[in-house]
């Protein structure tokens, strides 16, 4: 019996550290998820015809899965963040990531082939919370710095902010999301969001 | 006694309202000169610039792009040495020179390609590397964001425009207006973005225009900020 629970044990252990072994270190992950994207969308006519239901299903497919956007939640609402009920929190970050997506979308759609330097990562190898450099350059102008902030999860590396040109999208939201919960509280909050959302549905 | 000069501030804050933000005191005037210079936008160069990116290849406005970016590099330079920065301002005039000759008149950015990066410097810029504050948030009619320091800054960067020596006045006018129509259809995409991702536009643009302007003076290193979450609302940050 014994010796059953500990080969089980052993097992798991084992797979967690091929697991942990296995894991892509942020730089790659950012390289190949970025690379591989705008390759899927260089191949599709659809896409490039403007069809945005199916450019978000490819987001939502390869994309949003390195993100965490409870996190992202959390940072752009700051202080607020603990005022809401779990209820809420789920709510709110639900919202936000529709209309993060959409953003997103927007962004890859205008997107023509410029070139990417992908930066080698400064990090040491135990560091939990790294900043990932791309740049993407462009003629006749300052390469535009894309920075992905990113921490460690069981589950691999998350991005959890982007920062386009120095802007820092969490923070940017911080302000909006203070103001809305200081005016209706959370509840004002997801209805402004969702109001949003809707409204873009609609375009 | 330490009352009497925070009224005095608040006085001088004019319209500051108590939920306002500290970086912009005058949101209330800056929000209708924001209303004033949007509808502008909507109504005239939007529907030009638009006009501009499907009459013209995208090759031939690389092309205008290069040619106007040629022009600031030299002050770019001037700006990045009066930062202590003398090797970053020597290349900038290398750039100048290359681009210039063999780049014909600044039509192609080889200096690039030979990898002498174009910098984005201006005196706002400069001033910020010395340690000037921002000031407080400005909306300038037909300008746009800016800043108190920004704003004495884009005084000097006009100052110092090549274009403004140019004669005749014909010749310079069409080229300001040539400038202007390229730098807002490269702005298309990221204004349509802006309007989809922002809950309220003139806050999301001011954050923005800040945080922007913070990253540059700093070259995209900037210092870690104090953590903004643990202050209260209404305090400085």
């Amino acid at each position: 019996m014994t010796k059953t629970i500990l080969a089980i044990l052993a097992a798991v252990l084992a797979a967690g550290a091929a697991r942990a072994q296995n894991m892509t270190p942020p730089d790659v992950l950012v390289k190949q998820v970025t690379l591989e994207t705008v390759e899927l969308i260089a191949k599709d006519k659809e896409i490039r015809g403007g069809n945005r239901a199916k450019l978000i299903g490819l987001i939502n497919d390869k994309v949003i899965p390195h993100f965490n956007f409870v996190s992202m939640t959390a940072l752009a609402m700051g202080q607020s963040w603990n005022k809401a009920t779990p209820e809420q929190k789920k709510r709110v970050t639900e919202e936000f990531r529709t209309l993060l997506v959409r953003t997103y979308a927007s962004a890859l759609a205008a997107y023509s082939d410029q070139k990417f330097d992908f930066r080698p990562l400064r990090a040491k190898p135990t560091d939990t919370d790294v900043t990932v450099n791309v740049r993407v350059l462009q003629q006749g102008a300052q390469p535009v710095p894309l920075d992905y902030s990113m921490e460690k999860t069981p589950s691999g590396w998350k991005v959890y902010d982007v920062m386009v040109g120095g802007v820092s999208l969490v923070a940017n939201y911080r302000t909006e999301f203070n103001n809305l919960v200081r005016e209706s509280g959370v509840d004002g909050l997801i209805k402004n969001l969702s109001a949003k959302n809707r409204a873009l549905d609609g375009k | 006694m330490r009352v009497i000069p925070l009224c005095f501030v608040a006085l001088l804050g004019g319209c500051a309202t108590v939920n306002g933000d500290p970086r912009d005191p005058f949101e209330g005037v800056n929000r209708r000169v924001y209303g004033f210079n949007d509808k502008v936008d909507t109504w005239v160069m939007q529907p030009v610039a638009r006009g501009y990116v499907k009459a013209v290849p995208g090759e031939v406005r690389d092309r205008v792009r290069n040619f106007f970016g040629n022009l600031a590099d030299p002050f770019i330079g001037v700006n990045n040495v009066l930062q202590g920065k003398f090797q970053d301002g020597f290349f900038d005039w290398v750039r100048f020179g290359f681009n210039s000759t063999i780049g014909l008149f600044g039509l192609h950015d080889i200096a690039s390609d030979m990898g002498y990066e174009k910098h984005n410097e201006d005196f706002g810029q400069t001033f910020g590397r010395w340690g000037a504050p921002t000031g407080a948030y400005l909306v300038l009619p037909f300008l746009g964001s800016s800043n108190v320091r920004d704003g004495l800054g884009s005084v000097l960067d006009f100052y110092v425009d090549p274009l403004s020596e140019v004669r005749p006045y014909r010749v310079q006018y069409g080229l300001w207006g040539t400038r202007l129509v390229q730098v807002r259809s490269d702005l298309l995409d990221a204004s349509r973005i802006l309007e989809e991702a922002s809950l309220d536009k003139y806050v999301f643009q001011r954050d923005a225009y800040l945080q922007r302007r913070r990253s540059l003076v700093y070259d995209g290193r900037p210092p870690r900020e104090r953590d903004v979450d643990t202050i209260p609302p209404g305090e400085p940050k």
